[in-house]
């Protein structure tokens, strides 16, 4: 159960907008947190060596973080029961001012039967969509 | 390139992995969650959890587990620096919990190639003590070909 009532849900309702800062310090957490030690995410010389203008996040840190809008929008982490995204554009993470996503929930589909909505996401760096088809089925 | 034999091949289930409450916390903060449920036991409990949630991208930890045994396999030929990660998805059939002892078995569900580059889906489902699922993690991994 939740504070939501589906009935008074309309689809293209923006549910929330939340702006993530990432920086250098974000990215060491999400490595250590996760497992995921590829250093294109901690050393830009090595970034450059493979092609890169230079450090970028985890795009798993990029999805784990624009899910929290629609986490926080229904209030439990648990009810959230299917959620996939394509990687579309890297996060180049500059190494003093980090980088700045813009993530924006909307309500994409009611089953109010099944009692669950669709949440679409989009997540923007430097006005850019970096996340396609970004969609997290929620339970009510 | 990849090798498309390896189309429908199996990976036996890894070894068991215990989630602990400090990782679930751990993987919480580093993707910015401020969700009680992920957080704080009792807040878990009085929604009816046993204990903190995971967030719902923490599936990546145990998934990551499965792929690196197909990464070093030498029949599947995956050059893991030319590797960019494409797609991902992860549908629940319930929450990762603190206290869930999981495994996961891997089965690459495509492999095609295009021009020069490959792109390979693995669907790995998880699953607790008794043969539960608890999740299936669909990733799309594009090796780029050699210049």
């Amino acid at each position: 159960m939740t504070h939501i009532n589906i009935a008074s849900l309309e689809v293209g309702q923006i549910i929330g907008t939340t702006e993530f800062l990432l920086t250098r310090d974000s990215l060491v957490r999400y490595a250590g947190a996760s497992g995921d030690f590829n250093p294109i995410h901690y050393r830009d010389d090595f970034a450059q060596s493979v092609g890169l203008d230079g450090v970028l996040a985890h795009g798993m840190l990029t999805m784990g973080a624009a899910v929290q809008v629609a986490v926080d929008w229904v209030g439990d982490a648990g009810k959230v029961i299917d959620y996939g995204v394509r990687f579309t554009k890297p996060v180049f993470v500059d190494a003093q001012d980090g980088a700045v996503l813009i993530v924006t929930g909307k309500i994409g589909e009611i089953d109010a039967e099944k009692g669950e909505v669709r949440v679409d996401l989009t997540a923007t760096f430097k006005d850019a969509a970096v996340l396609g088809k970004a969609q997290a089925r929620v339970r009510l | 390139m990849v090798n498309p034999n390896v189309q429908g091949k199996k990976y036996p289930a890894t070894n068991p992995y215990l989630v602990g409450r400090e990782k679930i916390r751990e993987f919480a903060h580093a993707v910015k969650s401020t969700n009680p449920i992920n957080l704080d036991v009792f807040a878990a409990q009085a929604a009816g959890y046993t204990d903190v949630v995971a967030p719902p991208t923490f599936a990546v930890v145990i998934q990551e587990r499965s792929l690196a045994t197909v990464l070093n396999d030498p029949e599947a030929d995956i050059d893991f620096s030319r590797v960019v990660h494409g797609d991902q998805r992860f549908i629940h059939a319930r929450p990762i919990v603190a206290g869930d002892e999981l495994v996961s078995v891997l089965e690459v569900a495509s492999v095609k190639t295009l021009g020069a580059h490959s792109m390979v889906t693995f669907e790995t489902k998880i699953f607790a003590e008794g043969d539960e699922l608890v999740c299936t993690a669909i990733s799309t991994l594009v090796v780029r070909g050699g210049e």
